[in-house]
């Protein structure tokens, strides 16, 4: 079996798409609140993009924190 | 910067539909998510350098890991398109392959079956029937499952072009080769590790994109029972929102399904066909690092798949109440220009999300076949390469690096001929029929011999290879004799009035009984193997280890009656 020392999580893979997308769509939630699209979706006023990318962001910086990669001792993402 | 970032839908549309503008935001979404399932590939080709690791992913995988990929390796375009698909034409029906055809299925491979799998260290499923029944039961269902298992990715390949070509006009024939390839590069540079890495994330990300729109579409109905109403005005008369009450009569209900169907031929030979001996999915559970984790990850799976309808089903379903148009089949779309039953995900995106968010369900989408094709594809590079390639070496053992060189390969070569099958489904009228019909010629038998074999010590080799071959061969006829004879309809699926998918499950069962019937009889009539042969194997000759240690609340069976519990009253709230 190859050594997984220094292996990096999923989790800390997975934290690190939903913040690079949640702040993405947050940026695109708030661009819409300031120039709203000719056509807006149905249920624009509710700005679902803001919350969720804003709730998106926040999971995923959770999970960088907690899943970051770590020097010193063998980290094995199967023990986590 | 950020104006051109969000401001100028790009517009790739073949037709001046909403449902086709993408802003850069969303493509640059998509693009990411092409560039870190490459990423992993990768990185962890370094740590797929032996067989173990290549095929079994090292079997390191905690329950949670091995439960969610579980899931997702079956959370193809099948799942996302399709059901959602049947959801707007048949209701909520649909949810009876989600709950009564799964969750029991699934709660008995890790309860019961699970055991047998793990403790004979087996790579795969034909692998176990080697050990039990011998050389040719092995051949046979390697065989089919390679077979099954490039149609079913072809399929996947199909759906993912067919949103490509709807959402961002894409040309079809580019989507099936950059998306098979993107698969192809990451499995083959990191097996079966970098599947079921990308398929948890994979997971995870179409939850992130799916979920707004049963939650936006609920508020726009005003929830479940502005739903109701709405679909009740739009569609007066039918019943598309109960899930058992208009089973009594093939006649009543849109599916045109008896409940003798969804309860025997979904409930039992189809679903514990395909959630316990189908080794796309049977394989990540392999992957455990211990037995108990092996015994949960199925169970955890089950928890998740209950809950699949709310991103699947319900945007069906809320389709129904709040389209203005109405959608039609994949032949009259094409012939008219209406949108298809396939397109109502699509549809309901672009109807709730805007720049941002559009990206994200598109890549949702995306994952979720390409979860699906991953998954067919590192299942078969498994077979291929123990179960077909390894027995003609014979004599020869192979070196490990050899055998991680022909998964390698075998993992393309599998692509190759998907895309190549890819174009054959294309042909086909319904993408769901198809596979059902799939699922019976070669699943529902090989449940009858896995299931004989596991629990009964009397079962033959003889009886378990000539069970497999007719169950399989009377599918074929069965489909074949409706194909040239409608009226055979009536003695296969009880009724002239059975729809395409109740043909599937009454025929599924009729091969199953076939199976079960011909392998009791021929193992009468042969000897069957000494005890000694069958310890690891067989009920009553394997030695499980007991939990009864572990607190109640670590026991896989505690979990299995926890989720058995809240799958009866979702069927009872929902009936």
């Amino acid at each position: 079996m190859s050594d997984r020392t220094h292996f990096i999580s999923i989790w800390f893979f997975i934290g690190a798409m939903l913040l690079t997308y949640g702040v993405l769509i947050f940026g695109a939630g708030i661009y819409e609140l300031y120039s709203p699209p000719a056509q807006p979706v149905v249920l624009a006023k509710l700005h679902a993009g803001i919350w969720w990318g804003a709730l998106l962001s926040l999971l995923g910086a959770l999970y960088i924190h907690r899943f970051r990669p770590k020097h010193g001792p063998s980290i094995k993402p199967d023990r986590r | 910067m950020v104006n051109s970032l969000f401001q100028h839908p790009v517009l790739l549309q073949a037709t001046p539909s909403r449902l086709l503008s993408l802003s850069p935001v969303d493509l640059i979404i998509i693009v990411i998510y092409f560039g870190l399932v490459l990423g992993i590939g990768f990185y962890l080709k370094r740590y797929a350098k032996t067989s173990e690791d290549f095929f079994m992913a090292g079997r390191e995988m905690t329950a949670w890991i091995a439960g969610l990929s579980f899931l997702a390796a079956n959370l193809g375009s099948l799942e996302l398109m399709g059901w959602a698909a049947a959801a707007y034409q048949y209701g909520i029906l649909a949810t009876h392959w989600y709950w009564i055809g799964a969750i029991p299925a699934m709660l008995f491979l890790g309860v019961v079956m699970m055991p047998f799998y793990y403790i004979c260290k087996t790579h795969s499923v034909p692998g176990y029937l080697h050990l039990r029944y011998g050389e040719s039961a092995r051949a046979l269902s390697a065989i089919s499952f390679g077979f099954m298992t490039v149609l079913m990715s072809g399929i996947n390949m199909y759906s993912m072009a067919l949103v490509l070509k709807v959402v961002l006009g894409w040309d079809i024939n580019f989507s099936i080769w950059v998306s098979s390839l993107t698969v192809a590069v990451y499995v083959a540079l990191g097996g079966l590790l970098s599947a079921i890495f990308n398929e948890v994330l994979q997971f995870i990300l179409i939850w992130a994109g799916a979920l707004l729109i049963p939650i936006l579409g609920l508020i726009e109905t005003g929830g479940w029972d502005g739903m109701v109403a709405r679909i009740q005005k739009n569609l007066p008369g039918g019943d598309y929102t109960h899930l058992w009450r208009t089973m009594g009569s093939f006649t009543d209900n849109p599916m045109g399904i008896h409940w003798t169907g969804i309860v025997f031929g979904l409930g039992w030979v189809i679903s514990f066909g395909y959630w316990t001996t189908d080794f796309l999915v049977v394989q990540r559970v392999l992957s455990a690092r211990d037995l108990r984790s092996a015994k949960l990850a199925p169970i955890i799976g089950s928890a998740f798949k209950m809950m699949v309808p709310f991103i699947v089903i319900l945007p069906g379903l809320l389709a129904l109440a709040v389209l203005p148009m109405k959608l039609v089949g994949e032949g009259e779309a094409v012939a008219t220009g209406a949108h298809s039953y396939n397109e109502v995900l699509p549809l309901m995106l672009a109807r709730y999300c805007g720049p941002g968010l559009l990206g994200l369900g598109i890549t949702a989408l995306i994952a979720g076949f390409m979860s699906g094709m991953a998954g067919n594809v590192s299942a078969f590079a498994t077979v291929w390469t123990y179960d077909i390639y390894r027995p003609l070496l014979k004599r020869r053992q192979p070196r490990d690096e050899h055998l991680v060189k022909v998964g390698r390969w075998c993992t393309i070569l599998g692509v190759l001929v998907s895309i190549g099958t890819a174009y054959l489904v294309m042909q086909f009228k319904s993408i769901m029929d198809y596979v059902q019909a799939l699922f019976s010629f070669f699943i529902a038998p090989l449940f009858g011999t896995v299931l004989l074999g596991m629990l009964f010590r009397r079962i033959t080799p003889a009886g378990g290879f000539w069970g497999l071959l007719a169950g399989t061969v009377s599918s074929i006829g069965m489909w074949a004799w409706v194909k040239v004879d409608k009226g055979a309809l009536a003695y296969i699926a009880l009724s002239s009035n059975a729809k395409d998918m109740a043909e599937n499950m009454y025929r599924g069962l009729w091969s199953w009984v076939v199976c079960v019937v011909v392998t009791v009889v021929v193992s009468l009539l042969t000897r069957p193997k000494p005890d000694k042969e069958l310890a690891g194997l067989v009920y009553g000759l394997t030695e499980v280890p007991s939990e009864g240690h572990l607190p109640l609340w670590k026991r896989p069976i505690f979990w299995a009656a926890v989720v058995a519990t809240v799958f009866f009253i979702l069927n009872i709230i929902f009936w």
